[in-house]
């Protein structure tokens, strides 16, 4: 089958889609862009490949052996996946203890660092038994990082070993476990997943029958803020504009004015009824008021990025903020903080004081238009959400404000129906 | 940054004039050859040299530092003065180079001045900033009022009022400094050889008409209106200089060639684009580098004007001395209003067929900021061709960011070649 690649190298997450010929959309993935962005790419569409096979299959093994079956494979296929990255890791981490723990407390890391894989072991045999396991996040960093900082809570002590050291290890090998490429494509480990699903014989048909299906790339095109890293020719690379107003018009066909808040990019685009930037404003080399502010802000709090909104979403009455600088977001924090404002209205406020900037954005890229598509990680933020209806309402009247449940891949999905033009033409 | 780029014969020669011109300065207290500091819109030159005196131009030897990598320690040095970030950056670098003892550009002394001449063009910041030099030098300060343009037109009072100041207080004053008597005669020649070179100068920026265009009438044309923005309107050596630089580019165009560029010649020209706005001069040839890249030629630009718009039929008048100097005070970009620059923007987008227009605000200067985004707006509205917005500085290097403004420039290259392909579909 021929399909067609995007892929958005972003500053935080780097995102890919595979689309059929008629553009529909076969998988995605996404990893976390770590500083490697060669890697990122490759993990991004090997992710994305992977998905695909499993929409792929969707039809063919739910026919043979029911929804479940196919659930249970896939859990079983990430588990694969799983064991590679956790074998690679604690390989490095002895190799870590050789080298840089005391001689006198080696055995006593070594002994707590294999208590601790031997439970993670038994945690992925007990989520791959259970049929509706509990959501995590998709990247391996966080998945495997907060099963350890949890475990080694528990063995450091009666291991004769201190919490940090055991912390101290993990940190320093993760970069470079994230930063090996490993083979974690379909083909390497989808044997090895029926064989643990312990798959029907209907099943391990079906998957034999589509797994043969060949994928064949009839083009890609690279965007996002790393797109220079991507070993493409330069007529496959297409700036993050012109791919978010793309991606935005074929997510909603109405769009006429995007808003995309990434990482360190905010970007308000007017596009035309072919989904053709008509022009845009962008923020300059700050990145005040993007989606890295509220990750620092997230720091600060102590608190994950996304329960960030909710709080938010508790505010009474917001406080009013106007600087929205990443440098000193600790220290605007501190400073309500120690005027005695709640920790949900300085929320409320911040998320204002973000959508205030993009507004401002807007306001010079030519406004806002009917529809309006709202992107980008923030994008999924209720409170952000929240405050961004209110000021458009106030601002140009009632607009069509369209957010879809998939936006952070709408600029790999731009990106991938460039692919698929340029091949038509 | 690697740099193949094939130099001009003009600019070889232009660089020999400039070390000259700072070597004679270093030589005048001992020459003792009057030293006049003066801003480059309105300059006086042909008057102050038939005086026998030197111009030094502040905020040329502030761009002359940046492009040679030298003004950052001179900004440091006027913060640790007491200049805020904000402080336009031409003068915190000149006031950092005269801390750090007034070494020049070049590498060579800058002599203090005798006389400073204030001609106000449509910029207060210059007069904050002779009160600064005035201050630290103490000589004599004249300051010529030219009334701003406020409705497009100069009007007989206006020109007489600035006929007057120039005969009854600065020809006095510039007596006093040199010890020479007013000459009429040596200030006719001088004009008249100004002339010729303005003649000269029009018909290099107009050839830009041309496809390919034999030139970059915004990078390129930044060498071409070195000489008679500073210190050699009207001099032998100017006169020399703009005839030699008019055959190279007539014969160019002759050739059918584009304009030498940091990327090699752009023959191939995919872009024409008209430019408002200032460079930035830390990383001049990376930005150049920048369009020449994607094929991008400049046009038109009004940079190029900020010392005369000579090419909407102003010339220096040897019948008409002081006369034709009031109206050269008068007419620089600078001292025009709003609506004067949009209609002359909005004449150069179509008698230079150009694609679109770029418009490059700098943090530091509010004479050309202020109102940007309402020409662009103003110049989408007429002539339907689509602008786009950069930011930078002059020549602090802090506000230059080599990837966001590679992120706008080929989103805006992208979607005039998505808008193009989008027209002939």
């Amino acid at each position: 089958m021929r399909c067609f690649v995007g892929i958005d190298l972003g500053s935080t997450t780097t995102k890919a889609v595979v689309l059929d010929t008629e553009g529909r959309v076969l998988g995605r993935g996404i990893t976390n862009s770590r500083s490697n962005y060669d890697l990122a790419a490759e993990v991004a569409r090997t992710e994305a490949f992977v998905s695909a096979r499993f929409n792929h299959l969707e039809r063919e093994v739910e026919r043979a052996g029911g929804a479940a079956a196919l659930a249970r494979l896939l859990r079983a296929f990430r588990m694969e996946q799983m064991k590679v990255q956790l074998a690679n890791l604690r390989a490095r981490i002895g190799d870590e203890i050789g080298r840089t723990v005391a001689p006198g407390r080696r055995a006593a890391a070594a002994s707590a660092v294999e208590e601790i894989f031997r439970r993670i072991d038994g945690e992925e045999e007990r989520r791959l038994a259970e049929e509706s396991p509990p959501a995590r996040s998709d990247f391996f960093r966080d998945a495997a990082g907060s099963a350890y900082a949890r475990l080694a809570e528990e063995v450091a002590a009666p291991a004769g070993v201190t919490f940090d050291l055991l912390l101290g290890l993990y940190d320093k090998c993760i970069v470079a476990v994230e930063n090996e490429p490993l083979a974690l494509g379909f083909r390497e480990h989808i044997g090895q997943a029926l064989h643990r699903a312990e798959a029907s014989g209907a099943v391990r048909a079906a998957v034999e029958a589509s797994a043969t299906a060949e994928l064949e790339v009839a083009g890609t095109v690279g965007t996002g803020y790393g797109r220079a890293r991507l070993p493409f020719p330069k007529e496959q690379v297409r700036s993050e504009i012109l791919c978010h107003g793309l991606g935005a018009h074929v997510l909603f066909p109405g769009t006429r004015t995007v808003l995309d808040i990434g990482g360190q990019d905010t970007k308000a685009i007017q596009v035309d009824a072919r989904g053709i930037v008509t022009g845009f404003q962008m923020n300059d080399r700050c990145a005040a008021g993007c989606g890295r502010y509220l990750g620092y802000i997230a720091d600060e709090m102590n608190m994950g990025l996304h329960e960030l909104g909710p709080l938010a979403l508790q505010s009474r009455r917001p406080v009013k903020i106007s600087s929205t600088c990443t440098v000193f977001a600790g220290a605007e924090l501190r400073e309500r903080l120690s005027l005695g404002e709640k920790r949900e209205d300085i929320l409320a406020g911040l998320h204002r004081a973000v959508i205030l900037r993009a507004m401002s954005l807007l306001a010079r890229s030519g406004g806002i238009q009917d529809e309006f598509t709202f992107t980008g990680g923030v994008a999924r933020n209720e409170a952000g959400v929240r405050a961004l209806e209110g000021l458009v309402a106030e601002n140009y009247g009632p607009r069509r404000i369209n957010i879809s449940a998939d936006s952070i891949y709408t600029g790999a999905l731009g990106a991938a129906h460039f692919a698929r033009r340029g091949a038509a033409a | 940054m690697a740099d193949d780029a094939e130099k001009d014969r003009s600019m070889l020669l232009q660089k020999e004039m400039i070390g000259a011109h700072y070597r004679r300065l270093e030589l005048a207290p001992e020459t003792r050859e009057p030293v006049v500091y003066t801003f480059v819109p309105g300059n006086l030159t042909e008057l102050i040299r038939s005086f026998g005196a030197l111009p030094v131009l502040p905020e040329i030897n502030a761009l002359q530092s940046a492009m040679r990598g030298r003004s950052m320690p001179f900004i440091a040095a006027a913060e640790k003065a007491g200049h805020s970030e904000d402080v336009c950056s031409y003068v915190k670098c000149d006031v950092g180079m005269m801390k750090a003892g007034n070494i020049g550009p070049t590498g060579t002394r800058l002599p203090r001045p005798d006389l400073l001449l204030l001609s106000y063009t449509g910029c207060y910041t210059f007069m904050k900033w002779f009160e600064l030099l005035r201050e630290e030098y103490g000589c004599p300060t004249v300051f010529l009022q030219v009334p701003y343009q406020g409705d497009g037109v100069e009007t007989r009072e206006q020109r007489a009022f600035m006929v007057r100041q120039i005969r009854e207080t600065l020809i006095p004053a510039l007596e006093a400094v040199s010890g020479r008597r007013y000459d009429e005669d040596l200030l006719r020649e001088n004009l008249a050889r100004s002339a010729a070179s303005e003649d000269d100068l029009v018909a290099v920026l107009q050839s830009a008409k041309g496809r390919p265009s034999p030139i970059d009438a915004y990078f390129g044309a930044v060498y071409y209106v070195g000489p008679i923005f500073s210190a050699f309107r009207g001099t032998p050596e100017g006169r020399a200089y703009y005839a030699e630089l008019r055959r190279e580019v007539e014969e160019r165009a002759a050739r059918g060639e584009g304009p030498a560029t940091p990327a090699g010649r752009l023959d191939r020209q995919k872009h024409r684009l008209v430019v408002e706005g200032p460079p930035n001069w830390t990383h001049f040839r990376e930005f150049w580098r920048m369009f020449a890249d994607e094929g991008a030629v400049v046009v038109a630009s009004t940079y190029s004007k900020v010392g005369g718009t000579y090419d909407f039929g102003f010339r220096h008048d040897p019948s008409d001395p002081l006369g034709s100097l009031a109206d050269y005070c008068s007419g620089c970009y600078t001292n025009r209003s709003l609506p004067s620059r949009v209609a002359m923007i909005e004449s150069y987008v179509r008698e230079y067929g150009a694609d679109g227009f770029l418009i490059h605000s700098v943090k530091s200067c509010n004479s050309f900021s202020a109102g940007q985004l309402t020409i662009l707006r103003e110049l989408e509205r007429r002539t339907g061709a689509p602008g786009a917005f950069i930011e930078s500085d002059l020549v602090d290097a802090r506000y230059f960011s080599a990837a966001n403004l590679k992120n706008r420039l080929e989103s805006y290259f992208q979607m005039l070649d998505a808008r193009r392909a989008g027209a002939t579909a």
